[in-house]
C-alpha cells in the first residue's frame, strides 16, 4: 500500500482537525496514523493516510487540501512517504 | 512508521533551509545522429533530444508535487559537439548551425540550459575541435540554452597547452560579444582539467562516450541544510562538527537518490549517478560562503579557509556516499562567487582573493568558478590562469574547471550582474604580471610521474 503523509501547520484555531477529515471522509481517504503537536501556538499535524480508494488522484487531492488549508487560514501539504522514510531510515 | 518530528524535520529543510535537487540532468547520446550532411544531422539531432526528453520536464514537475521536493532545473547533456559534426561541418559556421538545433530543441522541450557543446582535446586537437571552440564565442551569442565546455588537460595525458592559449582568446571574444549583455557569453563557458562523462551541473555538463544511450543523473544541494544543522554545534570540536556535516549530507543526498530512481522509472531511462554536491544559489541561505563562517571563519577567504573547506568536502563526500547507490559527477562543495552571496561578500570586502580561490579549489570539487575580472585583463593572463588550475586538477587527480568572465568596460572592484541563476559578480583583481612567453611557448605539458599505474 501507498502511504501519503498529509501535514497542516498554521496558527492553532477550532477545528482545523474537523475539517481536513471531512474532506477525506467525504473522498473516501483513510487516515492510518495521526500524530499531533502545539509549539508556541502553532499547530503541526501529520496524518498518514491510504489514497487507493478514493476516485480522485494524488494532484486533485493536494490542490483541493490546499484549498481547504487557504480558507481555515493553515498551510496543507500532501507529499509521498517514500521521502520521509528515504531520509530518516536506512 | 514515520514520526512527526521526521516530517516536520524534512519539511523544515524545505520550507526554511532551501532544500532542494538542483537538477535532473538525461543525458542522451548523439553518436547516431552524425551523417555525412549538416542539415541531416541537425534533423537527426533535433529528432532525437526531442524524442528522448519530450517527458523530462514533466516528470521533473510531477516529482516534485508529489514529495513536495523542488527540483530546480531539469537539463539535458549530449555528447560532445565536436565529435558529432566532424563528418559534416566544414567550419566553426556549420558548428553554430548545430548549436542553433539545440537551442530549438532545449526550447521545445521546456528544459533551462542543454550542455555539451564541447570538445575534449586534453592530449591534442583535431581540426574539426579546433573548429568548434572557434565557433564557441558565436555559438553563445546566438543561443540562450546553450553551453559549452572543452577539456584540456587531464592526469593521464598532461595539458593540452596549445588549446589553454585558444581558450583564452575565446573566452575574450566570447565576452566581447555579448557585452551588451553583461558578458554572459563566457558564463556559460567551463574549461576542465580531467572532465568527468558523468556531471549533471552546467556549464560543463556533457554525455560522455562512455556512457549508455541515455542516463538520468541528479544533482542534489543544500547547503542551507548543512548551516542550520550547523548552528547547533556552535563551539564543539572537529569530531562533532564533521559528524554533523557528514549526518545532513546523508539525508540531502537521500532525497537525490529518491528522486533520481523514481525520475528513471518514469521515463524508462536508466540512473547514471548521484552528483553529491553542496551547490549555492544567490538566495540568502544558500550558501557555501555562510557555510565556512559557520565553521568559525569571518569571512570566506580568511585563513583557515583552505582547511575548513576540506573538511566540509570530504564530510559531504563521506555522508553522500553511503546514501547513494553509484556517485559521480563532480560531487564536493562548488564555490561559484557569483553564485554565493556570502562569497560576493568576501569577495567585495577582499577577505577573497584570486590567489585565495584558487588555493581552496585544491581541496573542493571544480575550480575557479563564476569568477569577473577586469575586462582588460590580456588573453594570455586568462591563459595563464586556466593553466594554472588545470595544473592543480592533473597533479592532484581531480577534475578542476575555470569559468572566467572578463567584464568588458569594466575595473576591479565594480560589478557584472548575470541575473537569475548566474547572480551578480564583483570583479576581482587579476596579477597584472606577465606570462606572455609562457604561453606562447606551444606544444603540451607531459603527464607528471604518477600517472603511469600500470
Amino acid at each position: 500500500m501507498k502511504k501519503t503523509v498529509i501535514s497542516v501547520v498554521g496558527k492553532d484555531k477550532v477545528g482545523i482537525i474537523f475539517q481536513v477529515c471531512k474532506y477525506l471522509a467525504g473522498n473516501q481517504i483513510n487516515i492510518l496514523d495521526i500524530a499531533q503537536t502545539i509549539v508556541e501556538d502553532w499547530f503541526n499535524m501529520i496524518m498518514i493516510v491510504n489514497i487507493e480508494n478514493s476516485n480522485k488522484d494524488f494532484a486533485t487531492i493536494a490542490s483541493e487540501l490546499k484549498q481547504i488549508g487557504d480558507e481555515i487560514n493553515v498551510n496543507i501539504t500532501l507529499q509521498q512517504d517514500e521521502i520521509f522514510n528515504m531520509m530518516h531510515r536506512l | 512508521m514515520i514520526n512527526i518530528n521526521e516530517v516536520m524535520e524534512t519539511n523544515a529543510m524545505i520550507r526554511e533551509e532551501n532544500l532542494d535537487v538542483r537538477t535532473i540532468t538525461m543525458g542522451i547520446s548523439l553518436l547516431d545522429c552524425i551523417t555525412d550532411d549538416l542539415k541531416t544531422t541537425c534533423d537527426k539531432v533535433y529528432n532525437k533530444i526531442t524524442t528522448s526528453a519530450k517527458d523530462l520536464v514533466k516528470v521533473g514537475k510531477e516529482l516534485e508535487m508529489e514529495f513536495g521536493i523542488p527540483i530546480v532545473n531539469k537539463r539535458i547533456s549530449l555528447t560532445p559537439i565536436a565529435m558529432i559534426g566532424s563528418a559534416c561541418c566544414k567550419s566553426s559556421a556549420d558548428y553554430v548551425e548545430i548549436a542553433k538545433t539545440l537551442d530549438e530543441a532545449a526550447k521545445t522541450v521546456g528544459v533551462n540550459f542543454i550542455g555539451g557543446y564541447s570538445a575534449l582535446v586534453s592530449k591534442g586537437m583535431t581540426q574539426y575541435d579546433e573548429m568548434l571552440i572557434r565557433s564557441i564565442p558565436e555559438a553563445l551569442n546566438v543561443t540562450q540554452y546553450v553551453c559549452s565546455s572543452v577539456n584540456v588537460g587531464s592526469t593521464k595525458t598532461g595539458i593540452n597547452m596549445d588549446a589553454v592559449k585558444l581558450i583564452g582568446e575565446i573566452v575574450k571574444e566570447s565576452a566581447e560579444l555579448t557585452a551588451d549583455r553583461d558578458c554572459i557569453g563566457p558564463a556559460k563557458f567551463v574549461v576542465f582539467c580531467n572532465a568527468p562523462d558523468d556531471n549533471p551541473f552546467m556549464a560543463g555538463a556533457f554525455h560522455g562516450v562512455t556512457e549508455a544511450d541515455r542516463i538520468i543523473n541528479v544533482g542534489v544541494s543544500g547547503p542551507g541544510v548543512v548551516k542550520r544543522a550547523l548552528e547547533a554545534v556552535r563551539g564543539e570540536n572537529f569530531e562533532v562538527l564533521c559528524e554533523t556535516i557528514k549526518k545532513t549530507a546523508f539525508k540531502v543526498t537521500r532525497v537525490g537518490q529518491l528522486v533520481a530512481k523514481e525520475a528513471s522509472k518514469r521515463l524508462g531511462v536508466p540512473f547514471g549517478i548521484i552528483d553529491l554536491s553542496l551547490a549555492p544559489t544567490p538566495a540568502v541561505g544558500d550558501s557555501v560562503g555562510e557555510i565556512l563562517e559557520e565553521i568559525g571563519l569571518e569571512y570566506a577567504g580568511a585563513p583557515g579557509t583552505t582547511a575548513a573547506l576540506a573538511l566540509l568536502n570530504d564530510q559531504v563526500k563521506k555522508g553522500g556516499v553511503m546514501a547513494s547507490s553509484y556517485v559521480g559527477g563532480l560531487s564536493g562543495a562548488f564555490i561559484p562567487v557569483s553564485e554565493d552571496q556570502r562569497m560576493i561578500d568576501a569577495a567585495s570586502c577582499g577577505a577573497l582573493t584570486l590567489e585565495k580561490l584558487e588555493a581552496m579549489t585544491c581541496v573542493c570539487s571544480v575550480g575557479l568558478d563564476m569568477i569577473a575580472i577586469p575586462g582588460d585583463t590580456k588573453a594570455t593572463t586568462i591563459s595563464g590562469i586556466i593553466a594554472d588550475e588545470m595544473a592543480i586538477g592533473m597533479v592532484n587527480q581531480k577534475t578542476t574547471a575555470v569559468r572566467i568572465i572578463p567584464a568588458v568596460g569594466k575595473k576591479a572592484g565594480e560589478v557584472l550582474n548575470f541575473g537569475g541563476l548566474l547572480g551578480y559578480a564583483p570583479i576581482m583583481k587579476v596579477n597584472e604580471y606577465s606570462c606572455d612567453a609562457f604561453i606562447n611557448r606551444g606544444g603540451r605539458i607531459p603527464a607528471p610521474i604518477h600517472s603511469f599505474k600500470n
